[in-house]
């Protein structure tokens, strides 16, 4: 209906604040791209000549139209080897990307995608979602991408509105703030039961207040040690070499030492990163048998997570900060 | 034995004598071919162009076309030389074209129709107007159908020009006629010869612009 090849009965559609019903239908298409899932690609046609079937109707000459084909192949990661194949000569993934190629190649604002991974299995799936966040984080479009995979949605989508029979919206949000409070019982069922992992996943290390936990500097005097551990009611603490995580040591080897410098340390056994997911750090914390792990961000100390901190997260407000 | 020996299959002094009579034989043929040929392709276009537009008519085209395949061709000569007159180029066209369209007309049908769905689908999402569309992509991709439905009815009509005779047309069928109405082999042999010399010649260079057209059939049979 965005495109027109459904005329919409009620309401209206807008690109650019443009009403699409308003535009000649041609030119808004031109304007629009599109993949589909069963790719369509012309088999009469080179991947070079399918690549660059809208940048020819809208008459740009051969050199730029050239450049433009070999850019889009490279930023979907073809082979330019392949430009003067024939579509039958690729295979269903090399296929689909020539099928995304072609619907960026005239750098439209827009871009649709029915159901763009329906077609293939589910690990060639989760590799083509991938690339496409980060095509999309080199493109930078507005993509309208419709799926029956719940998961693919929550996994690929910034927003999500989810559809009933018949077209009735159900919801329309992020994706952590529909696993987080579906609007209802038909939401609640399409996301399924195990929502408040799902959301461990689409969460941030750096959505979470950092929380700084009973460290010191390394030359602190051992009191502010032992103080330190205490309000955070611990029998540890972290110590600091200027911005860089030094280890944990215990409350009683620090009592037993003059200098903070000289009592003995364990190194974190978890580590995260600001751009790992929650489910990534509670893997960690997990696995590693702590109770904390500490948020490295380029090798300088920026907090630590605890599971407290995880759990507090997940039913705070909606995060800002979520995967897109 | 006397009379066989006299009436041999092939009496290659009468082929050096008649040459300018053959060549001309050979001529008319060709020309009557390639005549009827034109006009069924043109005729065919516009019925497999009604068709596919408006489905419904699908069924009466393809009766009536099947209806003319079936009339017995002598008769419908016959029947013909009164109406354009006995010599007439358009006499012996006509119902010759006529012949052709049932498999002309089917094939293109058949060709559009197996365009992808999908294929469709993406030309019209990214803006292709409907004429572009068909011009350029659907008829493309039906060309392989045509060009066999193109390569069918040539090599029938090559056959079927022969009848032509029976109006004083049919090029080398005159030249069978002629021989037969005297019993004498060499000009039967030599018409019967070179018509089917004629129609696979002109079934190998349709096959040649077929796989001209139609590039991208090739590479995927060396996949």
């Amino acid at each position: 209906m965005i495109n027109r090849l459904i005329e919409p009965t009620t309401g209206s559609i807008e690109i650019d604040g443009v009403d699409v019903t308003t535009m000649a239908a041609q030119a808004l298409r031109r304007g629009i791209g599109y993949v589909i899932q069963q790719v369509g690609l012309f088999p009469h046609r080179s991947i070079a000549t399918n690549i660059a079937t809208v940048p020819k109707m809208l008459k740009w000459d051969k050199q730029r139209t050239h450049e433009r084909v070999v850019e889009m192949t490279e930023l979907v990661g073809l082979d330019p080897e392949m430009l003067d194949r024939y579509p039958d000569e690729l295979s269903g993934g090399q296929q689909q990307r020539v099928g995304v190629a072609r619907a960026l190649a005239a750098d439209p604002p827009v871009l649709l995608m029915d159901e763009p991974f329906g077609a293939v299995d589910p690990i060639v799936r989760g590799r083509l979602q991938d690339e496409l966040l980060d095509l999309q984080n080199k493109v930078r479009k507005t993509i309208v991408l419709v799926t029956h995979d719940v998961d693919e949605a929550l996994r690929v989508a910034d927003r999500i509105a989810l559809l009933n029979v018949g077209g009735v919206l159900e919801q329309y949000d992020a994706p952590d703030e529909i696993m987080r409070s579906p609007a209802n019982q038909f939401v609640e069922q399409f996301v399924g039961e195990d929502r408040g992992l799902r959301r461990l996943g689409l969460n941030l290390v750096s959505s979470l207040p950092y929380h700084r936990g009973p460290v010191v500097p390394i030359d602190a005097p051992p009191d502010e040690g032992l103080k330190a551990a205490e309000q955070e009611g611990v029998a540890w603490v972290g110590v600091l070499d200027g911005d860089r995580f030094a280890g944990w040591a215990s409350v009683d080897d620090v009592r037993a030492h003059d200098r903070l410098r000289d009592a003995p340390r364990t190194q974190p056994a978890a580590h995260v990163g600001p751009d790992n997911t929650l489910r990534t750090a509670m893997e960690q914390i997990m696995s590693s048998n702590t109770s904390v792990a500490v948020i490295d961000d380029g090798g300088a100390f920026a907090g630590v997570v605890t599971l407290e901190d995880i759990r507090a997260a997940l039913s705070a407000s909606p995060s800002s900060n979520g995967v897109q | 034995m006397i009379a066989e020996a006299r009436n041999p299959i092939i009496r290659w002094e009468w082929v050096v004598d008649e040459w300018d009579q053959i060549r001309a034989a050979i001529t008319e043929h060709l020309t009557l071919t390639v005549l009827a040929m034109l006009l069924g392709i043109v005729v065919s276009a516009v019925l497999a162009a009604v068709a596919l537009r408006f489905r419904w008519t699908m069924t009466p085209i393809t009766a009536t076309t099947s209806l003319i395949y079936t009339l017995p061709s002598v008769a419908l000569f016959a029947l013909l030389a009164p109406v354009f007159g006995n010599l007439a180029l358009t006499t012996a066209v006509i119902p010759l074209a006529g012949y052709t369209l049932l498999i002309l007309v089917t094939n293109t049908v058949a060709g559009f129709q197996a365009v992808p769905k999908s294929v469709r689908d993406a030309a019209d999402g990214m803006g292709l107007t409907p004429t572009r569309r068909v011009l350029s992509v659907e008829l493309p991709l039906a060309m392989p159908y045509i060009m066999t439905g193109v390569r069918i009815a040539t090599v029938s009509t090559v056959g079927l020009v022969t009848v032509a005779a029976i109006i004083g047309q049919g090029g080398l069928g005159r030249l069978i006629f002629n021989g037969l109405s005297r019993a004498f082999w060499t000009p039967m042999t030599v018409g019967a010869g070179l018509s089917i010399i004629l129609a696979l010649t002109l079934d190998a260079i349709l096959l040649g612009i077929a796989a001209l057209v139609t590039p991208w059939t090739r590479r995927k049979a060396a996949t």
